[in-house]
This record gives structure tokens, C-alpha cells and sequence, in this order.
């Protein structure tokens, strides 16, 4: 009687929820991460300006993941974050400092240089948890009817090392392009400079990881090597955009390595996805199996139909307002 | 010795949620003021007007970031810490924080943006529309979110099914019965706090004799809100109180310290619950006080703690003595709030240095009532997480081992404890810096001719080693 896949539906809309996180918020973690490499303190004022408008709103997607995840796939929510529960609070701990920094640190005479190490440090740990959290996702979970019941460090393991640490060089990548889009003279010179080291360290994470996941699990072996072989488009795309973005950053082309490194994560978090479908919670259980009552997944979706383009219309003006170049003076100096 | 998860999970809840509690129910109020002031300079181009709004602003943007972050913890608090209850009640919960993302947070945070940058990007009657949309996020976010707290207390709209809450009535779970009294009890604590804190600042300066015309303009304006909201707060908590009689009748047994049901039951002011021994050490009561408070008859039959098993009683000293502290400080704010409107009809007010000074001195008092008056509405639902449906035990993590809730609760602990102490200085730094000489920001805005570093408005923040403080 189902003429609608409400689940698929919500599966659309949670991966673009999550999406949106990734790619906003991955460009203003990754501008803490390049904080202390950054030439000075004056270009930490604008590369900090250039994203202090806009942050919170970023950050609000990862709320709307949490919140839609219960909606939609409570036994996601109910899995991964007890699961996660040391790493979740890793990541909520850093996300805290990162983001009382925007605040504090103009405000700040004295204790700059502390609010300076609070938002790369914060930055840096939680990308790197966001990253664990996608590596544990790829292992999989104890769960035994819905609920989980490995132990407090199961997450952590030599895969989610790597893939933390490949998150973190990833949002840099982001951090470092939006620099480039948003800056000028010396700090956008540094970011040029900067920007191709990081683009083949992503690179070589891309490469460690995809090697990786296969040759340690089974189901993603065969997804790969079985069956479709068109997949294999992916990859060869990814690395085809890679030397897209090189290219044009030798060009030093202003927008293009920005849009081109957003290209490039939408293909990694496609593929992560590609490995996975259609589980929710690995090894067991499917979307399907992890969804929520219908009734309450349509409530939920008939109100976002129309609210979600409204926040998309809003966020797009705010972004639009804020174009162009970040210059010394405006931004935090003026409120 | 054996750590209990559920108990330093519960201890983790109270801290966390308390402490978020502190700053939305400022921003709340603040952030109608700020439109308020905004809609005012947008009409009379009165630069003082801006440069109030500006000051105020300033202050909201420390204040709301403390609020974003320690908002984030609570989205996954349920998850962490509380998994079994978040799964059985998905279907209602999920929803309504969805939608409290999709219409209030995104709001919030997007237009504050634009309210804290923008002013100089954005034509004024955009600045003034997005000062508005910040104002009406921070209210439809406590629509929803003490929609679903009111449902946790007075469950409605759903059955049980295997463990799982099953929807049978939105309208009825969203609007549950103790819903519409919650809503209108915080929001009037939210106007209440936000003047409490700006009629005290105001005040402050006063009594320093800096800022005089702004400061007298803003006192004016928090005293005469002051006055009406503080009596009505009153009758929206006693209406409130009205309603958790009838559905939790438990809950104002332990407010009231009452264990026996029964007719002619006294007000106690002073009393040490002892629940091993199912009675109170040192009463000092107003003989059929509560009776006639809650029944509005000296022989009206009040519920009595021992109604129901000890194991369903929630702690009785930590809801009776909150509920005291929180009554009093009301009292004493009707007491002042009201002073002070006589006095601004004769015209002394601003003279009063006596009433000045408390005003000063009551900043603190507003939030230990707000966090006093949530203790006992937590508190007083013990043992119950979903009331008459779930209880807290079952409802926590199975996974979740004594030590790991300890080491993250002194984690929130330590986190918490550096983030308050270091946005306390920094807001004594704004307010003692005072309000800045913005007619220049003025001036640039309404197209006349700018001087060098006029733009910023906000020199004392603008050289990193040359602060004022």
C-alpha cells in the first residue's frame, strides 16, 4: 500500500542534512586548524572575521543532523552516540572552545594568544571525532536488539585513527581555499602557498583510506570488486577534480580551488555511502530497520518541505550579504 | 566502591541542562529588547537609541554563544547518556526538536549573524528585520522545547507499545495540559531576567553618574515592563502550581513537605525533610496556609507524599527548598519592582540610590530563581523521566558504566567552569567599558560623512594590545 518510501525519502534528506554540515562547517573547523600556521595575528583577525558571521548557522546543521537522525533513524541516534560516548564528548568539548573563541578572543587583550590555541585546538578535535565517527560507522557496531553493548573505546581503533586524521587534513583543505576565496595579499599568498601540501595529504588519505576499507572489510570488498563496475567512475572522477583544483591554484585562481575541494569531499562522502548502502547501523541492521514510526517521519516531513527551503533562502542571503573579501576593520571591530 | 551511572548521569543532566538553562532565558528576553530598541532608533533616528542597542547587542552575542555551545551538549545528551529513553521516545521527541532546528535555530543563528555585521551591509530596515527574526527564534525555540519538556511531565497524545511511544494525537501532545502554563511561566521569566539584568546595569551607571541619559531611558523602560510582569509572574506560577496539583500531585506534596493527605494543611516556611523517617524536623508553618493556597479552603484535602510507595517520591529537601528560594526571590522582585514604579511616577527614581544600588545588586537573583524554579519542576517529577510511563533508570544508557559518566561529567564540569569565569570577565569588561561613542557609526549610517575609525564603533575592542580595562 506504500506508494512513497517515506524511509528513502528521510535517507535523501538526513544525507543532505549532513552534507550541508560537512561542507560549511568543514570550511570554518578547517580555518581553526590552519590558525597557528597562519603569517600573524592580523591575518588570524580576518581569516577569523571571514567566517564569524556565518559559523553559528553552520554549526546548526550538525544540530538539525542530531535532531533528524531521532526523528527519522532513532536506532542511529540510540547506537552512535553511546557508542561514540567518549568521542562525543571529545567533539562537544572542542566545539564549546572553538566556538566561545569567536567571541572571546576580541574581546580578549591579554589572553588572546589563549583564545588563539581554544579555536585551534577546538577546531582540531572536532574534526578529528567527526572523522572517528565516520571511521566507526565504516567498522561497525556491538549491537544486540537495538542497543548497544561494546565498550567504552571500541570506536577507537588504528582505521578511526586515520580516518580522524584524514577529516582534519580535509576540513584544512576547505579552511585553506576559503582562505584564498576570502582573503588578499600576504594571508591569501600563505594559503596559495599552502594549499597544494594539504591538497596531497587529503589525497593520500583519499588513497590510504580506500585501500584500507576493503582489504579489512568483506562487504565493502564486494561492493567494489564485484558487481558494478561503472563505480569505478568514482575514484577516477575524484582524482580528475583533484588535479582540477592543483591546477587552478597554480592559476591562483580565487573561487575555483574552493569549489573544486567542495567537489572533491562530496565525492569522499558519496563514496563512504556507496561502501555502506543501505546500512544504517553495520553490520545488522539497515535504514529500514533503524527508521522511526512513518507516522511521525511524515509529520516531520510535510513541515520541512516548506521550512527547509526557507532556511536554505535565508542562509544563501546571509552568505550572499557577506560576499567578497574579508578587510582589516570590519567584521568584529564593528558590533 | 561502586560508581552508579544513573546517579552521576542524573547529576551530569542537572548540571549541563542548568547551566545552558542560565543563558537562553536572558537572550530570550534580551533579544525582544534589542528589537525593541532597534524599531525605535529605526523610527526616531535617535542616536541614543542605536547606541543603546549597540551596547546591549554586544552584551547578547557574548551571552548567546555561551547559550549556541552549551546548547550543542544538550542535542546529544539524550543520545549519550539517556539512549533508551531517546529510542522509546523518538517518535514524539524527534519531531518537535526537528522542528524547534528547522524554525528557531536556523533562525536565530543566520539573522544574528546579519544583526551583529551587518549593520553597514544591509539597507537599516533589514537590520532592524533580521534584530526581529533573532527575537522571534529564541521564542519558537521554547515553544518546542518546553513543549516536549511539559510532555515528559503531563504525558499526552501517545500509548505505549512495546516499549516504543506511539503517536495518537499531535495537538494533543504538543499542546499537553501543563504545556501552555510552562510556556507562559518562563516566558515572563525570560522578560523578567532580561530586565532584572539591564534595569541593574542601568542602574549601576547611574549610581556612577557615566551614561546618564541612556541609562535613565533604558530604567525607565525595564521598570515599567518590571512592574506588570513581575505581579503577573505570580498568577502565572500559581496557575502553574494549579496544574501540577491536579496532574502530579506527588510533585507539590514535596514542594509543600507534606506526607500526610489530608485537610488543613499549614504553609511551611522553615522545615528539614526527613525521608528515611517519612517526616519533617523544625517546622515553622502558617497554619492551613497551603489549604488555602492550593484549595482556596483552610480544610482543603492536599495530597500527602506517603500517597504513594517511597520509591515513587521524588527527593523531597532539594524540590521543597527550591521551591522556597524561588518564591522568595519572586516576592522580593514584586516588592522592588513595584517600589521602583512609584518612584518613577514621582519622579525620584533616578535619585534613589538605595533602590539603584539593589537594583545593581540583583543581577545574580533572577537566574538562581530560574534555575531554582526548573529544580523544581525536574526534581519534583523523580522518579519518573516520561511521568506515570517511564522511569529515569529505565530510561538511561545500558551501555553507559559508572566511570565513563564521572569522567565526562568532570569534563563538562572543567569545560564549563573556564568558559563561565572567562565570559564573566569579559561581559564585566563590556559593561565597565560602557556603552561607546557611537555617533559616528550614526552618522555613517544615515549617509553623512565619516571620520578615520569611525566606522568601528567599538575602539576598545579593536586594538589587540591597547584595552581599556
Amino acid at each position: 500500500m506504500e506508494l512513497i518510501d517515506l524511509t528513502l525519502i528521510w535517507v535523501l534528506l538526513i544525507g543532505f542534512g549532513v552534507f550541508m554540515y560537512v561542507l560549511m562547517d568543514g570550511f570554518d573547523l578547517g580555518v581553526g586548524i590552519l590558525f597557528p600556521f597562519a603569517p600573524d595575528e592580523e591575518s588570524r583577525d580576518l581569516m577569523m572575521n571571514s567566517v564569524a558571521p556565518v559559523w553559528d548557522g553552520n554549526e546548526t546543521w550538525l544540530i538539525l543532523g542530531g535532531a533528524g537522525l531521532l526523528a527519522a533513524f532513532p536506532m542511529i541516534y540510540a547506537v552512535f552516540l553511546p557508542a561514540l560516548y567518549i568521542g562525543v564528548f571529545l567533539l562537544l568539548a572542542g566545539l564549546i572552545f572553538r566556538g566561545v573563541a569567536f567571541e572571546f578572543r576580541f574581546k580578549a587583550t591579554t589572553g588572546k594568544k589563549w583564545w588563539n590555541v581554544a579555536f585551534f585546538g577546538g577546531s582540531t578535535v572536532a574534526s578529528f571525532a567527526q572523522g572517528a565517527v565516520i571511521g566507526s560507522y565504516v567498522q561497525g557496531f556491538n549491537v544486540v536488539d537495538g542497543r548497544y553493548v561494546g565498550g567504552a573505546f571500541d570506536w577507537l581503533t588504528p582505521f578511526t585513527l586515520m580516518t580522524g586524521l584524514g577529516v582534519v587534513a580535509g576540513y584544512a583543505l576547505l579552511g585553506v581555499t576559503w582562505t584564498i576565496m576570502k582573503t588578499e595579499g600576504k594571508t591569501q599568498d600563505w594559503a596559495f602557498k599552502l594549499a597544494p601540501k594539504l591538497l596531497g595529504v587529503v589525497l593520500l588519505f583519499f588513497v590510504l583510506v580506500s585501500a584500507w576499507t576493503p582489504l579489512t572489510n568483506e562487504r565493502v570488498m564486494a561492493r567494489w570488486f564485484d558487481h558494478v563496475n561503472w563505480l569505478w567512475l568514482f575514484p577516477a572522477t575524484t582524482l580528475i577534480f583533484a588535479a582540477w583544483v592543483f591546477y587552478k591554484l597554480k592559476q591562483r585562481s580565487d573561487i575555483a580551488p574552493f569549489i573544486g575541494s567542495m567537489i572533491l569531499f562530496s565525492m569522499f562522502y558519496l563514496g563512504i555511502l556507496i561502501s555502506m548502502w543501505p546500512l544504517a547501523v553495520p553490520p545488522n541492521y539497515t535504514f529500514w530497520d533503524a527508521a522511526s514510526d512513518p507516522g511521525s517521519q511524515l509529520f516531520l516531513l510535510i513541515g520541512f518541505m516548506f521550512l527547509i527551503p526557507i532556511v536554505l533562502g535565508y542562509t544563501a542571503w546571509t552568505y550572499w550579504v557577506f560576499r567578497g573579501k574579508v578587510t582589516a576593520g570590519a567584521g568584529y571591530a564593528g558590533h | 566502591m561502586e560508581l552508579d551511572p544513573l546517579f552521576i548521569s542524573r547529576v551530569q543532566f542537572a548540571f549541563v541542562v542548568s547551566f545552558h538553562a542560565i543563558f537562553p532565558v536572558f537572550t530570550i528576553g534580551l533579544a525582544s529588547y534589542i528589537a525593541l530598541l532597534e524599531a525605535i532608533y529605526y523610527k526616531t533616528d535617535d542616536p541614543s537609541w542605536l547606541k543603546l542597542s549597540k551596547f546591549w547587542t554586544k552584551i547578547f552575542a557574548i551571552v548567546f554563544g555561551m547559550g549556541v555551545v552549551s546548547g550543542i551538549v544538550m542535542a546529544f545528551q539524550f543520545g549519550t547518556n539517556w539512549s533508551n529513553f531517546s529510542y522509546s521516545a523518538s517518535n514524539f521527541l524527534g519531531p518537535i526538536l526537528a522542528y524547534e532546528v528547522v524554525t528557531a535555530f536556523f533562525l536565530e543563528a543566520t539573522f544574528l549573524g546579519v544583526l551583529l555585521f551587518g549593520r553597514e551591509k544591509v539597507p537599516r530596515g533589514l537590520h532592524l528585520f533580521a534584530a526581529c527574526m533573532v527575537a522571534l527564534g529564541t521564542f519558537v525555540s521554547s515553544f518546542w522545547i518546553l513543549s516536549a519538556n511539559s510532555w515528559m511531565q503531563t504525558p499526552a497524545g501517545v500509548e505505549m507499545v512495546d516499549g516504543m511511544i506511539q503517536m495518537t494525537s499531535w495537538t494533543q501532545a504538543i499542546f499537553n495540559s501543563s504545556f501552555p502554563y510552562r510556556f507562559a511561566h518562563v516566558a515572563l521569566a525570560s522578560f523578567i531576567t532580561g530586565g532584572f539584568v539591564v534595569a541593574g546595569v542601568s542602574a549601576w551607571y547611574l549610581l556612577r553618574g557615566r551614561h546618564g541619559d541612556i541609562a535613565e531611558k533604558a530604567l525607565k523602560m525595564c521598570v515599567i515592563m518590571l512592574a506588570i510582569a513581575t505581579p503577573l509572574q505570580l498568577l502565572s506560577g500559581d496557575m502553574h502550581g494549579l496544574n501540577t496539583l491536579e496532574e502530579q500531585p506527588v510533585k507539590v506534596a514535596a514542594m509543600e513537605g507534606n506526607w500526610e493527605t489530608g485537610p488543613n494543611v499549614p504553609l511551611l516556611l522553615f522545615a528539614i525533610p526527613d525521608m528515611a523517617n517519612e517526616t519533617n524536623h523544625l517546622e515553622l508553618g502558617i497554619p492551613n496556609g497551603a489549604s488555602l493556597i492550593l484549595k482556596h479552603s483552610a480544610d482543603g484535602v492536599v495530597p500527602g507524599l506517603k500517597s504513594v510507595p517511597p520509591e515513587e517520591r521524588p527527593p523531597v529537601g532539594v524540590t521543597f527548598w527550591s521551591f522556597r528560594l524561588m518564591v522568595a526571590i519572586g516576592t522580593l522582585m514584586i516588592l522592588v519592582s513595584l517600589t521602583a514604579a512609584f518612584k518613577l511616577w514621582r519622579g525620584t527614581l533616578y535619585q534613589s540610590s538605595g533602590l539603584l544600588r539593589i537594583f545593581s545588586l540583583m543581577i545574580p537573583l533572577p537566574f538562581v530563581a530560574v534555575v531554582a524554579g526548573w529544580f523544581v519542576t525536574e526534581v519534583g517529577r523523580q522518579p519518573w523521566i516520561i511521568q506515570g510511563m517511564m522511569t529515569v533508570g529505565e530510561g538511561l544508557t545500558p551501555s553507559l558504566t559508572g566511570w565513563m559518566a564521572l569522567v565526562t561529567l568532570l569534563g563538562y564540569i572543567a569545560v564549563y567552569a573556564v568558559v563561565f569565569a572567562a565570559g564573566l570577565h569579559y561581559l564585566r569588561k563590556v559593561i565597565v567599558a560602557g556603552p561607546d561613542e557611537v555617533e559616528h557609526a550614526h552618522a555613517q549610517i544615515t549617509g553623512t560623512p565619516k571620520r578615520p575609525w569611525s566606522a568601528v564603533g567599538g575602539e576598545f575592542e579593536a586594538p589587540a594590545g591597547a584595552g581599556r580595562s
